[in-house]
Parts: C-alpha cells; sequence; structure tokens
C-alpha cells in the first residue's frame, strides 16, 4: 500500500466527495449561484482539511444542474487552499479527455499540493458529453480503455511511446511537468456491478467503488470479484487499495438524518437522472447493515466499522452536498465527523 | 391524475380505435383524469441506444417524458408474429429499469386471430413486471371479428374497455393512498 500512499497502519482512510451538482435545495426551492456553490466547494475542501479528513474530491459532469465541468481548474484551487489532506477527481471522465492534458493538470495540482494529488478515473454514467466534447458513443468501451491505459503509461514511463485508435501516436514525448514523487495514484472507478470490478481487477489497478444503496454485504460480492480478479491476473490483492464511495448524513438522531436528507436526494436524482430515489429504500437506509451510512454519529460510526469488517477497505468516501444540501449542513457534518466519527474509526481499525 | 394511452404500433387502426373508446371512456367516467393519447405512429422515434432518457431529444424525449410523468398508462399493442411490436420494445427499451415504479398499467391487445390471446399474459406482462410496473390483471383482448368498418361492434369488448377504465383509474387512486399512508408511517 505504500506504492500508494496509504498506510493502512493508521486505519481506514475517510474522505469527502462531491459531484459538484447545482441544483435547488427542495425545502426551500431556491438555487444559490455557480459562483457561490464553487466557493462553497473550496470552502468545503478547506473544513474537510482542518478537521483532519484523509480525502476531499471533485466530479466532472457535463450536463445541467452541474456546476464542476472544469472539475481540475477547482482542484487547483483547493490544492492552494488546504495544507494536509489529499485531493482528488471523483471523478475524471478519462474516455473524453486528451490523457497527456489529464495528466499535465493533475501533475501540476500534484506540484501545487506539495504531492497530494490522485486521479480517479471513470467512463461517465451519463452521454451528453459526448456530443458536446466530440466524441462517438459507439466508441465507449474502446475510447476508456485505450485513454486509461494511456494515462496510466504516462504515469510510469518518463519518455513514451505510444499509439492507438483516438489519438496522434506519442513517439519519445514527455509528458510535463512530473509529479513530485514520480507518479500519481490513479484509480479506476468502478460502478456496483462484480463485472466492472473485475475489469479494474484483471489490470492491476485501484479501485474506487461508488455505491447507492441496498445491504453492504451486495457489494462485498463486488469487492470480492475485483479481488479475485487481480490475483487470477498475478497481482496480490493486499496490495491493491479499495475505496467505496457513498451517500452520508449524520444529525442527532436517526430519523432527523433521513428527515433532511432524504428530499435533497429524491429531488435531486429526479432532476439529475429522471427518478427519484424510492422513500421505502431509503428507509431501509437506517439498517446498520445498510450501504448508506445515514444516521446518528454513533450508529455511523457502527455501520461504518461494519463494512470496514466486510470489505478490509482502504478508503470510504461520504457524498453529502448532494441536492442542495444548505452549506451550514455541510459544515455540521464536517465538524461531527472530524471530532467524533474519524477519531473512532482510527481508534478501532488503525494497527496496534 | 394522469393517464397515458400509448398506441405501441406505428402500422394498423384497430389498436388506435380501441384506444380512443378508452380514452373517451376514461374522460366520461372522471373529468378530474387528465388524459392523453400517443400514437407512434404519429411520431418520430430513435431507437434506444441506452443513454438516459433525459439525454433524448425531439419526438423521443417528448414520449419518454410522457411516460415517466404518467401516474398511469393504458398500453394498447397488435400482435404481430406472435409478439408485441418493434416500436413498443423500443419504448421499453428507451426508459430506465424501474421505470413503472408507483405506476399502473393496464392493457388492451388487437390481434387478427384468437390463438394470440396469451401473448400479452407471455410477453407484456413479463417485461412490465420487469419495469416494476403495478398492473391491472385483466387486460381486454379484441379480435378482427370484433371490428366493422372501423369501429367496434362487440358490446362485449365495449364493457371490457369500461371495465378495464375504472379499474386503471380505481387502482391508481388506490395505490397513491397505500403508499401515501405507508411513507408517512416512515415518520420522514
Amino acid at each position: 500500500m505504500r506504492k500508494y500512499r496509504i498506510d493502512s497502519s493508521k486505519g481506514l482512510e475517510f474522505g469527502i466527495y462531491t459531484l459538484g451538482d447545482h441544483l435547488p435545495d427542495p425545502v426551500t426551492g431556491e438555487r444559490i449561484s455557480a459562483e457561490q456553490r464553487i466557493h462553497e466547494i473550496i470552502e468545503y475542501a478547506k473544513l474537510a482539511d482542518q478537521a483532519g479528513i484523509d480525502f476531499f474530491s471533485v466530479g466532472e459532469s457535463h450536463q445541467d444542474y452541474f456546476a464542476t465541468q472544469a472539475h481540475a481548474v477547482v482542484l487547483g484551487a483547493i490544492a492552494q487552499a488546504t495544507k494536509k489532506i489529499k485531493i482528488g477527481s471523483s471523478s475524471t471522465i478519462i474516455s473524453t479527455s486528451d490523457p497527456v492534458r489529464v495528466y499535465e493538470n493533475f501533475a501540476t495540482i500534484d506540484l501545487i499540493s506539495g504531492g497530494r494529488a490522485e486521479i480517479i478515473a471513470g467512463r461517465a454514467s451519463r452521454i451528453g458529453l459526448f456530443d458536446l466534447l466530440g466524441y462517438n458513443l459507439r466508441d465507449y468501451e474502446e475510447l476508456f480503455e485505450e485513454k486509461f491505459d494511456l494515462l496510466l503509461k504516462i504515469n510510469e514511463e518518463e519518455i513514451v511511446n505510444w499509439k492507438g485508435n483516438f489519438r496522434a501516436p506519442l513517439t519519445n514525448a514527455k509528458i510535463l511537468p512530473r509529479p513530485k514523487n514520480g507518479s500519481l495514484l490513479i484509480w479506476r472507478a468502478v460502478g456496483g456491478t462484480a463485472a466492472s470490478a473485475m475489469k479494474a481487477g484483471y489490470a492491476g489497478v485501484p479501485m474506487f467503488m461508488a455505491h447507492l444503496g441496498g445491504p453492504a454485504a451486495i457489494f462485498k460480492r463486488t469487492i470480492d470479484a475485483y479481488r479475485e480478479s487481480a490475483q487470477a491476473s498475478g497481482f496480490d490483492p493486499a496490495e491493491l487499495p479499495v475505496t467505496t464511495a457513498g451517500f452520508f448524513y449524520t444529525a442527532e438522531s436517526t430519523q432527523q438524518a433521513l428527515r433532511e436528507l432524504y428530499p435533497r436526494i429524491n429531488e435531486g436524482m429526479k432532476k439529475t437522472n429522471g427518478q427519484g430515489f424510492s422513500k421505502q429504500l431509503f428507509a431501509q437506509g437506517a439498517d446498520p447493515h445498510s450501504i448508506i451510512n445515514v444516521g446518528s454519529p454513533q450508529q455511523i460510526i457502527e455501520k461504518i466499522l461494519y463494512q470496514y469488517e466486510l470489505f478490509g477497505h482502504q478508503r470510504y468516501i461520504a457524498q453529502i452536498d448532494f441536492g442542495g444540501m444548505p452549506f451550514d449542513k455541510v459544515m455540521k457534518n464536517v465538524e461531527v465527523i472530524g471530532t467524533e466519527i474519524v477519531p473512532a474509526i482510527k481508534k478501532y481499525t488503525a494497527k496496534k | 391524475m394522469k393517464i397515458v394511452g400509448l398506441v405501441g404500433t406505428i402500422v394498423g387502426h384497430k389498436t388506435r380505435i380501441a384506444m380512443d373508446y378508452m380514452l373517451t371512456t376514461l374522460r366520461e367516467k372522471d373529468p378530474n383524469v387528465d388524459a392523453s393519447l400517443i400514437d407512434l405512429a404519429e411520431y418520430n422515434i430513435r431507437f434506444s441506444d441506452g443513454r438516459n432518457y433525459l439525454e433524448y431529444d425531439g419526438d423521443t424525449q417528448f414520449v419518454a417524458k410522457s411516460l415517466m410523468d404518467a401516474d398511469a398508462i393504458i398500453i394498447g399493442t397488435p400482435v404481430f408474429q406472435a409478439s408485441i411490436p418493434a416500436p413498443l420494445k423500443n419504448i421499453f427499451d428507451l426508459l430506465p429499469v424501474n421505470a413503472f415504479q408507483d405506476k399502473i398499467i393496464g392493457m388492451i391487445v388487437t390481434a387478427g386471430s384468437p390463438k394470440h390471446y396469451l401473448i400479452a399474459e407471455q410477453q407484456l406482462k413479463p417485461i412490465l413486471a420487469y419495469m416494476k410496473a403495478q398492473m391491472v390483471q385483466s387486460y381486454v383482448f379484441i379480435e378482427e371479428k370484433d371490428f366493422y368498418q372501423k369501429a367496434m361492434i362487440n358490446e362485449d369488448i365495449l364493457f371490457r374497455i369500461s371495465r378495464l377504465a375504472e379499474d386503471t383509474v380505481v387502482l391508481t387512486k388506490t395505490y397513491a393512498a397505500i403508499r401515501e399512508e405507508q411513507e408517512k408511517a416512515y415518520g420522514f
């Protein structure tokens, strides 16, 4: 894990991510400006840093109701505004980007931040950006695989010789600047399915797994499939980090947490995905074995520890700000994470 | 209450005749019902390529959105090659997997031969069940001989359509009430 700058002896890493959504708060019906939203995201990262949280990341989505299409630029501002927290993308859509430019951006963010940058490369769950950026949706799979491979190659080799189908060839190309410690931590973003995880496993690449809802045990199968595939390809699964990512919200009681989070998730998903989140499924989120980390601080600590026992993962990252969640509530969550949740999790998961 | 009648074919006229009758019946029975008809013959719909339904444009997005916004849908379909027509299957493919969650779906089936009476049972219902529809169990099956000069002449069919209209409205109201009560019990 050292290779990936993850020190397992310190216990499970705790992170925060935002998709950079820019949605009205359904409770008030009001939507802040894109300018305010971006400043709040930078402030959010600063608070997370001050609270001792390990990681903060920002995603790109090229569609209505999002504000961080230029997520690398936002991460540049965050790199400057923070001191210790690791920062990354959640995720960078590598399929519709030039890996050379992505690498240049993130190596630069790494230098600004003093060696704290990571890339999580994904394939996009929505496809509007293919038209917007001039790519053919028919190449969805091939674009990702080819560009992701090139990104990994640039990370490993200082002088790159490469030929592919979707980009001009590289001949003795130097991709500069180089990151502070020579290479970046690059993850493969994976949806909840085993088939998706196996692709990361076969390539021996760290896995970033997103999850929406359901029992945690379902996702154990995905993680097992990842590790088995890595093993089958000759990699040591014990050396490959796994991150899980999903909804998080804490309040004084579970009922209060559900009440404050549900309308934001439900209405936000209606606007961004065209379908809400079933209240019945969401109510099951209160169960200690649900993957949704919603509840009182103590219940969340127990949930995360249960997930840790099940998954043996290296990092969990929380999505708190979705759906127009007011910033004061986001700040309150960061505070509780820093003062109650992270200390408890570290205490139980750090190697003694 | 929004009810959309969907004519799931671009050829023929029997399904449209039955659906027009269905829409008139719905409006007569309950003036509060906002009933509209989508006849696929009048729209230019793209084949599904797997994208989110919000990302289509033109007629395709209009039809997909109208169905997603409906509280209930009455599907009218002929039987081609012992199956549902391709345009109707394409509509299902355009929508998300759980598209019919919390929706009531009724069915009217027309066919040239009585031998097709189980097609809806064996082909349409499993698709709707997979997409989480709450189905009105009994569908109306109409044969060639029930039509004469572009009108339905079999009184039994008219009675059946009337019952399907009533059942669809009643079930839509009932399931909404059940859901409301259940969601209230969650306390958030």
